[in-house]
């Protein structure tokens, strides 16, 4: 129906007497980086809650590739094509950096009983791609040499990474990134801004960001939307919302 | 010394203060009256010298724990092959230990091999525990309930319907399966301790149930008479029921107790052979992955689409199966069964077992199973104490290994390199 890859019209959620988001709207375009900003408190983190299905909104609209998931489990989503990260790095601690990569794709791999049991044709051809596919992005994040290390002995820069890494194997059309960095150092930080631009253009996906790091946000967003407790504030490229007094006001502070 | 005296005394006085209570005076009964009546001479000896050790322990342990610092420790690590030789010698070794476990009955002892078939049901109901404890990070503490399923699932099938040992194998896993997806369903919402009470609750169920449907289970007198497994339809018995043949008169052979005995033992060494197999290669398919993700992190999980009440529901289902197969095996041996063998205690042995060997290791949770059994078999002229070693190991297992004796390891996954 629309060009939009998601589209989000009037969310709500409310926590008993607490109006936590109240009609945020936003739209994202197909090969896109869409930011979304505000003060602490504001929502962001809710936002993202509600699109990916670890709340149930309490109004409004969420459409991804025109179909309506609002309401729909978070595993259902994010089977859509629909993936996000998490503010504190959530990956499977004790297992391998493969194995955390091999989980991830569960979808793609043969799960019948039997086929695993016996090592059918079929289900060693699905483990050698998923194999292929998690060489591949452990590159992509340079991890590779970690490989079989601990997920949990990795630095915590190497973390936000390997977890991405996780988040594209399962071939996403939108990943949601919640703050990935926090807690990274600039050249971190850098590295991390080079590769969510790469996956822009070379992924052909869109990626939703809530950040703090205004660098990183200025530098790679092509569209931003400002929240000021839980209500949208401002819509619009870099530019614009650099220039727009009412967020100057509320998240940059006055000068 | 002068810091370590009072903490010294201290110590020392707790332990004469225990000691007298204890075995130092004793209550008489003299007629109506009761009488307190001190120890003899050697005992209050005894009790002097455990004071005098315990002050001087507490008083030198600072330089004592200094001086087993300093110790040198024995570097183990250039004695084991290295990882390559280990690699190439594994599948060799495996075969080894098979062939030894089918050959090694015939020359041991009938009690032995009546012991290791025991062992050898733990292993079984480890290796499931460890499915769901181990792997899946889910607390059970009423695993004994699916073992009792399946004991009661063959006593019962084969009391009423006359159907065989090997019939009712996997009609017993299948229904001990089914229970397990009962069990799962309530506790799906439930994590930590709140599952354990309420896997506690259920296995409570199952066992009461059992003791009061009088009319079919036999209740407390319990079932007896079950039928042993046969091999191809020969009976081990010295006279064969009508319409079939005994085993020594197939093979015309003198008839002797023990070939029952080897024969319920390699049927044990089958079935866990094949639970081995199967738990080994489900671990490294992607539902045994899925298992420990859930483990490690649940929130994670649902963010990548892996569905947690599949997963949950199917570690459930499969651990309790295995139970399943252990009890119609336990029920065929036996030959009798009532509620009093499923009692919290075996479930408690049970998840020792898993703890002890090291969570989520198979071959760590086989030689907790042996230790568990094999151990106060060794040690039954102190019947007694019994309960008391098996809390003594549990903490210095904890103290010293609190991993478990195999900690799980990862396993080494070769990539192709690109």
């Amino acid at each position: 129906m629309s060009e939009n890859l998601l589209d989000v019209s009037g969310l709500m959620m409310r926590f008993g007497g607490l109006l936590a988001v109240d009609g945020v709207s936003l739209q994202v375009k197909p090969r896109q980086i869409h930011s979304v900003i505000g003060p602490n408190g504001a929502g962001k983190t809710t936002v993202f809650n509600c699109i990916s299905g670890f709340y149930k909104p309490t109004g409004g609209d969420v459409r991804y590739r025109g179909k309506a998931i609002q309401g729909l489990s978070g595993h259902r989503i994010s089977l859509l094509g629909l993936v996000r990260t998490f503010q504190h790095v959530r990956l499977f601690a004790s297992m391998t950096l493969i194995e955390n990569l091999l989980v991830a794709q569960h979808r793609h791999l043969n799960t019948n009983y039997f086929a695993g049991l016996v090592k059918t044709p079929s289900y060693r051809r699905r483990q050698r791609e998923a194999m292929d596919r998690a060489a591949h992005w452990l590159q992509q994040v340079d991890l590779l040499e970690h490989a079989n290390r601990e997920a949990g002995n990795l630095s915590y820069g190497q973390q936000r990474r390997l977890e991405i890494a996780r988040c594209m194997v399962t071939e996403p059309g939108l990943l949601m990134l919640d703050e990935p960095a926090a807690g990274l150092n600039p050249r971190e930080t850098s590295e991390l801004d080079q590769l969510i631009v790469r996956l822009r253009d070379e992924q052909d996906i869109s990626v939703l960001l809530i950040e703090h790091d205004m660098g990183l946000v200025m530098g790679i967003s092509d569209h931003i939307t400002v929240i000021n407790q839980g209500a949208p504030l401002a819509d619009g490229t870099p530019d614009q919302i650099r220039e727009n007094p009412a967020v100057i006001k509320a998240y940059l502070g006055e000068s | 010394m002068q810091r370590a005296l009072f903490p010294a005394l201290f110590a020392a006085g707790v332990t004469f203060l225990l000691t007298c209570l204890v075995i130092g005076v004793r209550l008489e009964q003299d007629g109506p009256t009761l009488t307190v009546v001190g120890a003899d001479a050697e005992t209050w000896s005894w009790i002097g010298f455990a004071v005098v050790v315990v002050f001087l322990f507490q008083l030198f342990q600072q330089p004592l724990s200094r001086l087993k610092q300093r110790l040198p420790r024995p570097d183990l690590t250039g004695l084991l092959p290295g990882d390559q030789l280990r690699n190439r010698l594994k599948p060799w070794l495996i075969a080894l230990v098979i062939v030894g476990l089918f050959i090694w009955p015939f020359m041991v002892s009938r009690g032995a091999v009546d012991l290791a078939t025991l062992t050898l049901i733990y292993v079984m109901l480890g290796l499931g525990l460890n499915i769901v404890v181990g792997f899946a990070g889910l607390l059970d503490l009423g695993y004994v309930a699916f073992y009792a399923v399946g004991a009661y699932t063959y006593a019962l099938l084969s009391e009423y319907y006359g159907l065989s040992f090997w019939m009712c194998l996997p009609i017993a896993g299948l229904l001990a399966a089914t229970f397990g997806c009962v069990l799962g369903f309530p506790v799906l919402r439930l994590r930590g301790d709140y599952l354990a009470i309420v896997t506690l609750g259920f296995g409570e169920i199952i066992r009461i149930l059992l003791n009061n449907w009088t009319s079919l289970t036999g209740g407390p007198n319990g079932i007896g008479g079950i039928d042993k497994p046969s091999l191809f339809g020969l009976e081990f018995s010295r006279r064969a029921s009508e319409g079939s043949q005994t085993f020594h008169e197939f093979f015309g052979i003198d008839y002797d107790s023990s070939h029952k005995v080897i024969f319920l033992y390699l049927v044990a060494v089958l079935l866990v052979l094949l639970t081995v197999y199967v738990i080994n290669r489900i671990q490294r398919m992607p539902i045994g992955r899925a298992w420990e993700a859930l483990r490690e992190d649940e929130i994670a999980c649902r963010s990548l689409g892996l569905n947690p009440t599949v997963i949950k529901l199917s570690a459930f289902t499969l651990g309790a199966s295995f139970a399943g197969f252990a009890g119609c095996f336990f029920a065929a041996r036996q030959g009798f069964i009532s509620p009093e063998s499923f009692t919290f205690i075996e479930s408690a042995i049970i998840l020792a077992i898993v703890v002890l060997g090291g969570m989520g290791s198979q071959f760590g949770v086989i030689l907790a199973a042996i230790a568990m059994t094999i151990l106060p078999e060794l040690a039954r002229e102190f019947q007694e104490y019994r309960m008391l070693m098996f809390g003594g190991v549990m903490v210095l297992m904890m103290l010293w290994r609190p991993q478990g004796l195999m900690p799980m390891k990862r396993p080494h996954l070769e990539l192709k390199s690109s």
